[in-house]
């Protein structure tokens, strides 16, 4: 569907131009008819431009219909699953055959097929786990509960007669509501979202469910959030269209003009019965040149002239460009520095029309996970008892080390530490601790309880391979397993966890040997997002009943007891500087309880699990408030939460390029905001703004229930948050500040009368993070800073839940590296790795854009020079629509003798090589700033067009007429006079093309020359034809032109007079006005590019600042340093 | 489908082994985009000896030029105003389309030594050859072959006759031919004979104008446009007729009548005898008489030479122009001080 829009679009302009050259060519046999040239000579250039597109386009289509056909194996349709069928039997079938009210039985790591209603699953009390990622980009598991009623029915043959009645919503967008009763055995229950499966997310950690089918298709949840595909086009194809309407104005304009004058003078002819220009038988005329109708007959002519001067509208430009583009695909698609070894996955432009606008990018809105992150935590360091260990180097320090040592130095160990370590999510590297060693430390006895504490504080389950005696675990979140892996790694293995018991292995100092320890499990207080915490209470073998704590350093460090402080300086040190780098931080905790504590405790806790009233959560976080306190600080732990190769570097190019980058992400706010750290868009001493409903009015009023509330005070608190980022901001604008928002707020600030002060204070912000965003909310920001900046933005994500936004963007990139198709399958373009954006945006982007802007200026260049001849000519032919050229001559003009050589510009020229682009990413402002497709520069060139065409006509009106041409004393007519003027513009254009070229390649020399050539070629061959055939231009180059020194000399000096204005021009921009790429140029060409002194300085003083990347975060290092020498 | 929990694939990469890559884009200069190419750049050399050479080459071609062009002898005559009786435009309209007697003896003097050959030119001006109805109105087929003779459906209005016959040659251009005529003699009497011969170019001859095509019903209609035709000569050896045929680019234009094959003295007077036939006067266009000797770039034109050196010398002035601004101004190559990017606000 999409093509075909796109393809609507495309011919539109070039349809609307040869329907309306047809329409007059039908009554052409009859002379005199409002068409200047015949009619054959008009239809081949047309057959040629469509035919091109023609192939173009289904070329196009076949490579789209291959990626189909490669797609059909993984096509969601026909997916399977178990469907019951009658009997208690489930028998296998396709995705697309179900219906509403199928009962299918989803097993292990699958997909639910459908928005399903939870039945019953492999657990008794009919829980099951459920990954969203593709929902919504949250990496950590959701728990869903069926109804007590149905829970029972977790086999296959108890479905023999099952029967109930669903009543519920329409489908709907909304991923987090659900409402609807279930009629079962004359009972009615109520549904709520607790028990609905959504389609496209996937069940985890539980052996199989059974669920009923609500929604297929296009009703689930998920196909309801996403939105049509859009049909993109560029800006500069927007623009060029309006060029084009310009320039059809002035034609009509021109064609209006001549008709009156043709008007006038035709009227004028005849006099009574008196003739003026008695030769052309005014008396006796047909209407189109009838004087006694001279009304008519001018409109007759404007037809006529609008026909003429369609030589204007550069016919073939579309199709040009789009040669041009799909080349420029190909290179993406070929480049080697895009390919990715690893996933053996090169780039992949998926549609040719947004090259150019890669080179014009404001804004970059990145997902997270998947995209900025590998979704994979590694326990990197830690601070137990004051003392740091772990010497990993996160991702963010080797990209600042390597920007302080210079290049080469790096290379070798970063990628080479990462190789010997081989366990996933485990990254710690401290001699004093690994291999047992820990118990030579100072504190042992501290470490010990960490690393303990880290075995035992935690809601995993191992599964322990029972040929290899190898543990693994599932995990609630990838940051949980990072730390029972790491404690496993260190001698503290967990293996077994029951409902009441976790087991683990543990070594001994004293005895010296492994031990099997079991701890009692007593109670699980759960982590939750206001708590920021979770704790275990246990009781160890030897009978001691201890509370074990982890939880956010906002939270913990005052809940320590005054005696458990002894380390707190260093931890909070330790702490802060971890957080910095960009690691997720955990403060570790104990506390021993007594019996009577505890049964205290548990007493009350248990009533609270136990009531159903609305207090039942703040009694929960009461108690337990209560117990986790008085702690005994252990440390903290430090989490990478691993980055994609490169990104902290890319991230930092692009900055430098003066690129925004926004990072949308569906996480929470604490994720983000270390991503944020470990990017660099974030960074200490950036000032945050954080504008969140986590307040405690807000919580108040969502007690309350009442729904209009809440919204308005929400609306309320998010409208002032908003207005106080700004207050602030205006107050000091030399800051860097950074806005954090989440998902809630984000509703809110998104609504009509908000959304452009959150984009004021967005685009204020030096970097911008949204967490918890729905996929729809990605969408909207994105339409929200499109349309509202209307500048070009690109997002970029992997997953699912990113596509809206995707398709939004004004060009989306899917990330390909990892599995998942759906990003990819509604991207633009896709790469495998977020590191390729900065070659694909600052050299293929930069490339594209200069190309094509040049391009179609010079087309309305060269098209403009043609036209000017012609209009001209009619000027001096009493505007009649005689063209002095050849039918011929006109309709090849756009076809042979000029178009290639543009081709070629548009396909191989650069401006500054690869390398330099990359070294001066400013280079990459050309084409956000618009430097080369703004209207000055396309009406200079337009204006250079129309004297390059009044200079050539005046020249060689002058030097043609009416002397005698050559020593026979022959005069030069009508065909010798268009041959010269044509010839002329034939090299003008050619040779201004060789003057614009800054990459010179062999393929250029032979298009330019060869477009000269062919022209010659083409004389000499249409003037051997029979004269029926070659009318005019019968031998006129044999006979005529060659043998006359006067034809050699008129186009030398006319060559030269056309072209030396723009020569002078040019020098003197590029020496004394150069843009920024003529700077690098001069920098390459005095081979000073190699110099890296002189390089650093030239880059150090085209560097605007920057407020994120790790270059901006080194530079606010240094002068905080600074500023404290001072003091 | 998606497994965003291991992204990295655990399998070791073994660069060497076949097939492993299979996607990865082989590499060539082309799709690489690294063809070797030239990186012209504007450097003050460049653009000093560029517009040095300019000079080099323009200079003496001008200067060739304008020799040839100054070399050339022309003799102009305007005879329509003279050739005709004073008076309203009217009153010459009348006069040219009335019967009366138009001859007209005109006086030339030689003013430097002609050698032959020399040209003989009828000028008309304002005169819209180019008109569109006009170049249509034409048939190149019966032109060409007597078989083709009934193809007249491009040359209305004067394609038949009142009584249906078919014109030939049809059309405009051929009706509307110039039919001045031009007799010279020395001042002591002796013909000055003008040849026909060769006047027209020869692919007209030998492969526009048919040799077994003769002019047929021409100019017996009610209305007469120009000249006559001997019906017993063949088209392709009326020359005067295929001269006009080739219709002119613009509305001042001249035609070759023939050639004086004698060379002329300075000083000489020659008489001229003309017929005023033509009408140029109902639409106010002037007629010339020119004679004039050809130099190898043509008539006497000296457009081309002054041009020539005027480009030259334009150039040369802006070779010293620039390297004085050069000397003047001069600026270390990629002095980064002309990097004034940094300045500019409106990234934001």
């Amino acid at each position: 569907m999409k093509m075909v829009k796109d393809k609507r679009k495309k011919m539109h302009l070039s349809k609307m131009y040869s329907l309306r050259r047809k329409g007059f060519e039908e009554d052409h046999s009859q002379i005199g008819g409002p068409a200047p040239y015949s009619a054959v000579s008009a239809i081949l250039p047309l057959i040629v431009v469509i035919g091109a597109t023609m192939v173009k386009e289904g070329i196009e289509d076949w490579q789209r219909q291959q990626q189909i056909e490669i797609l059909k194996d993984h096509e969601v349709n026909n997916r399977k699953v178990k469907v019951h069928r009658r009997g208690g039997v489930f028998e296998t079938s396709q995705w697309k055959k179900l219906k509403v009210g199928d009962i299918v039985k989803v097993e292990k790591d699958e997909f639910f097929p459908a928005d399903l209603l939870l039945l019953s699953s492999s657990y008794e009390d009919a829980i099951c786990y459920v990954e969203t990622m593709n929902l919504d980009g949250e990496t950590n598991l959701k728990l869903k509960q069926s109804l007590d009623v149905t829970s029972l029915y977790n086999e296959d043959s108890k479905f023999n007669n099952f029967k109930a009645t669903v009543k519920c919503e329409d489908p709907n967008a909304s991923l987090y509501t659900f409402v609807g009763t279930m009629n079962f055995q004359e009972q009615r229950y109520a549904l709520s979202p607790q028990q609905l499966l959504l389609r496209d997310s996937k069940l985890r950690n539980t052996d199989y469910i059974y669920g009923a089918v609500i929604f297929t298709g296009h009703d689930t949840k998920v196909i309801q959030n996403s939105t049509d595909p859009p049909s993109k086009r560029s800006k500069i194809e927007k623009r060029t269209d309006h060029i084009i309407y310009f320039l059809f104005f002035v034609l009509f304009l021109m064609a209006f003009t001549g008709s009156i004058y043709f008007g006038v003078v035709t009227k004028d002819d005849l006099d009574g019965n008196r003739m003026k220009r008695w030769y052309l038988r005014p008396d006796d005329s047909e209407i189109f040149f009838d004087p006694k109708k001279a009304p008519i007959a001018a409109i007759y002519h404007f037809l006529t002239a609008v026909l003429l001067y369609t030589y204007l509208i550069p016919i073939s430009l579309y199709v040009s460009v789009e040669i041009v583009k799909v080349l420029q695909t190909v290179f993406i698609n070929k480049d080697v520095h895009m390919y990715d070894e690893e996933s053996d996955k090169p780039a992949h432009a998926r549609t040719s029309n947004l090259t150019e606008e890669l080179g014009q990018i404001d804004t970059i809105l990145s997902d997270k996970t998947g995209t900025l992150t590998c979704n994979s935590m590694e326990f990197i360091k830690c601070s137990v008892a004051g003392t740091a260990y772990g010497r990993g180097v996160t991702e963010v320090e080797r990209s600042m080390a390597k920007r302080v040592n210079g290049e080469d130095h790096f290379d070798e160990n970063g990628t080479e530490a990462y190789s010997h370590l081989s366990v996933k999510g485990y990254k710690f590297e401290d001699e004093r601790i690994t291999n047992g060693r820990w118990v030579n430390e100072p504190h042992s006895d501290v470490i010990q309880k960490f690393l303990r504490l880290l075995a035992i504080c935690h809601t995993a389950i191992p599964d322990v391979d029972e040929e290899t005696g190898k543990v693994t675990y599932e995990a609630e979140s990838p940051d949980e397993s990072a730390f029972v892996i790491a404690a496993r790694e260190l001698g503290f293995e967990f293996y077994k966890r029951t409902q009441t018991s976790v087991s683990f292995m543990e070594f001994d100092p004293k005895s010296k040997k492994h031990v099997e320890r079991s701890y009692e499990l007593l109670n699980i207080l759960e982590f939750n997002s206001t708590r920021k915490r979770m704790s275990v209470i246990v009781r160890d073998d030897e009978g001691k009943l201890l509370l074990l704590c982890k939880g956010a350093d906002s939270v913990m460090f005052e809940r320590i007891s005054k005696k458990g402080r002894q380390f707190e300086e260093k931890t909070r040190d330790h702490v802060h500087e971890y957080a910095d780098a960009g690691l997720r931080t955990l403060i570790l905790a104990y506390r021993e309880l007594n019996e009577k504590e505890y049964e205290e405790f548990n007493e009350k806790f248990t009533e609270a699990k136990n009531s159903v009233s609305a207090e039942r959560d703040d009694m929960i976080s009461e108690v337990t408030d209560q117990i986790e306190n008085d702690l005994i600080l252990l440390g903290a732990t430090a989490i990478e939460d691993k980055l994609q190769k490169g990104v902290p570097e890319t991230i930092d190019k692009l900055a430098q390029a003066g690129i925004k980058i926004w990072v949308l992400t569906g996480d929470k706010m604490e994720t983000a905001i270390n991503i944020g750290f470990a990017c660099s868009l974030l960074r200490q001493g950036m000032k945050q703004i954080v504008i969140t409903l986590e307040s405690p009015e807000i919580i108040a009023a969502e007690k309350s229930g009442d729904k209009n509330s809440i919204a308005r005070v929400s609306k309320n608190s998010v409208q002032k948050q908003i207005a106080a980022g700004k207050a602030q901001i205006n107050a000091s604008k030399s800051d860097a500040y950074a806005l954090i928002i989440d998902g809630k707020s984000l509703a809110y600030a998104l609504s009509d009368d908000t959304k452009n002060e959150f984009l004021d204070l967005a685009v204020g912000c030096a970097s911008v993070i949204c967490c918890r965003s729905s996929p729809k909310q990605k969408a909207l920001v994105t339409r929200l800073v499109k349309e509202g900046t209307g500048k070009t933005v690109l997002a970029i994500g992997d997953g699912a839940n990113d596509v809206g936004m995707l398709q939004e963007a004004d060009i989306g990139i899917g990330i390909s590296g990892v599995e998942g198709m759906q990003a990819v399958m509604s991207s633009d373009i896709a790469i495998a790795q977020f590191r390729f954006l900065e070659r694909l945006l600052l050299v293929h982007g930069h490339w594209s854009y200069r190309r094509i802007s040049s391009m179609i200026s010079y087309f309305f260049y060269k098209n403009i020079v043609f036209g000017t001849t012609v209009f001209l000519y009619e000027a001096y032919a009493s505007f009649s629509g005689q063209p002095a050229y050849n039918d011929w001559y006109l309709s090849l003009y756009n076809v042979f003798f000029t178009s290639l050589p543009v081709i070629a510009l548009g396909v191989f020229d650069q401006d500054v090589s690869a390398r330099l682009c990359l070294k001066f990413p400013l280079l990459y402002q050309e084409g956000v700033q618009n430097t080369l497709f703004r209207w000055r520069r396309i009406f200079s060139w337009m204006v250079n067009g129309l004297f390059s065409g009044i200079i050539i006509f005046f020249l060689c009106m002058k030097s043609l007429n009416p002397e005698s041409y050559d020593k026979n004393g022959k005069t030069a007519g009508m065909e010798i006079m268009g041959a010269t003027m044509y010839s002329c513009v034939v090299w003008v254009v050619n040779c201004q093309m060789a003057l614009a070229v800054s990459y010179f390649t062999l393929i250029q020399h032979i298009f330019i020359w060869g477009g000269i050539f062919l022209w010659y070629l083409f004389l000499i061959v249409y003037g051997a034809l029979p004269s029926s055939a070659s009318t005019t231009a019968y031998k006129v180059f044999v006979e005529t032109l060659a043998p006359a020194p006067t034809y050699w000399l008129v186009t030398l000096f006319v060559v030269t007079a056309s072209l030396v204005p723009y020569i002078c021009f040019k020098a003197v921009q590029m020496r004394f006005f150069p843009g920024y790429h003529g700077m690098v140029q001069w920098i390459r060409h005095d081979g000073r590019a190699n110099d890296p002194e002189y390089f650093q300085m030239v880059r150090q003083q085209s560097i605007r600042t920057t407020n994120v990347g790790f270059t901006a975060r080194s530079i606010a290092r240094d002068n905080e340093f600074d500023w404290h020498l001072e003091r | 489908m998606s497994n965003a929990m291991n992204p990295t694939p655990t399998q070791p990469l073994d660069p060497s082994a076949p097939g492993r890559y299979s996607k990865r884009p082989k590499y060539s200069r082309f799709t690489q985009q690294e063809l070797p190419a030239c990186k012209p750049i504007l450097t003050p050399k460049w653009v000093i000896s560029v517009f040095m050479l300019v000079t080099i080459v323009f200079v003496p071609i001008g200067l060739a030029s304008l020799f040839a062009s100054q070399a050339v002898v022309e003799i102009v005559e305007r005879y329509d105003d003279a050739c005709a009786p004073s008076g309203t435009r009217s009153d010459k309209v009348r006069f040219i389309q009335s019967d009366a007697n138009k001859t007209c003896n005109r006086t030339l003097t030689v003013p430097k030594h002609m050698k032959q050959p020399i040209y003989v030119y009828y000028q008309l001006d304002s005169f819209y050859q180019n008109h569109r109805r006009y170049v249509k109105s034409r048939s190149d087929k019966q032109l060409r072959s007597r078989k083709d003779e009934n193809a007249v459906s491009t040359c209305n209005p004067e394609d038949n006759n009142v009584n249906g016959s078919t014109i030939v040659p049809c059309g405009l251009v051929a009706w509307s031919m110039f039919n001045d005529t031009f007799s010279f003699s020395t001042g002591n009497d002796v013909q000055l004979p003008v040849t026909k011969k060769g006047i027209s170019w020869k692919s007209d001859r030998d492969h526009k104008f048919g040799k077994d095509v003769f002019p047929k019903n021409f100019q017996n209609g009610s209305l007469i446009g120009g000249a006559r035709l001997n019906e017993s000569i063949p088209l392709s050896e009326q020359e005067d007729l295929i001269v006009w045929m080739r219709t002119a680019a613009l509305p001042t234009f001249r035609k070759l009548f023939g050639k004086i094959e004698v060379d002329l003295q300075a000083g000489d007077t020659i008489h001229v005898i003309v017929q005023n036939n033509y009408n140029t006067y109902s639409f106010d266009g002037k007629k010339k008489l020119v004679l004039s000797t050809a130099s190898w770039l043509g008539g006497k034109n000296n457009f081309i030479g002054i041009a020539y050196l005027a480009v030259g010398g334009l150039c040369f002035v802006l070779a010293v122009a620039f390297t004085i601004i050069y000397l003047s101004k001069p600026r270390r190559l990629g002095d980064p001080s002309y990097l004034s990017w940094n300045r500019n606000p409106s990234g934001h």
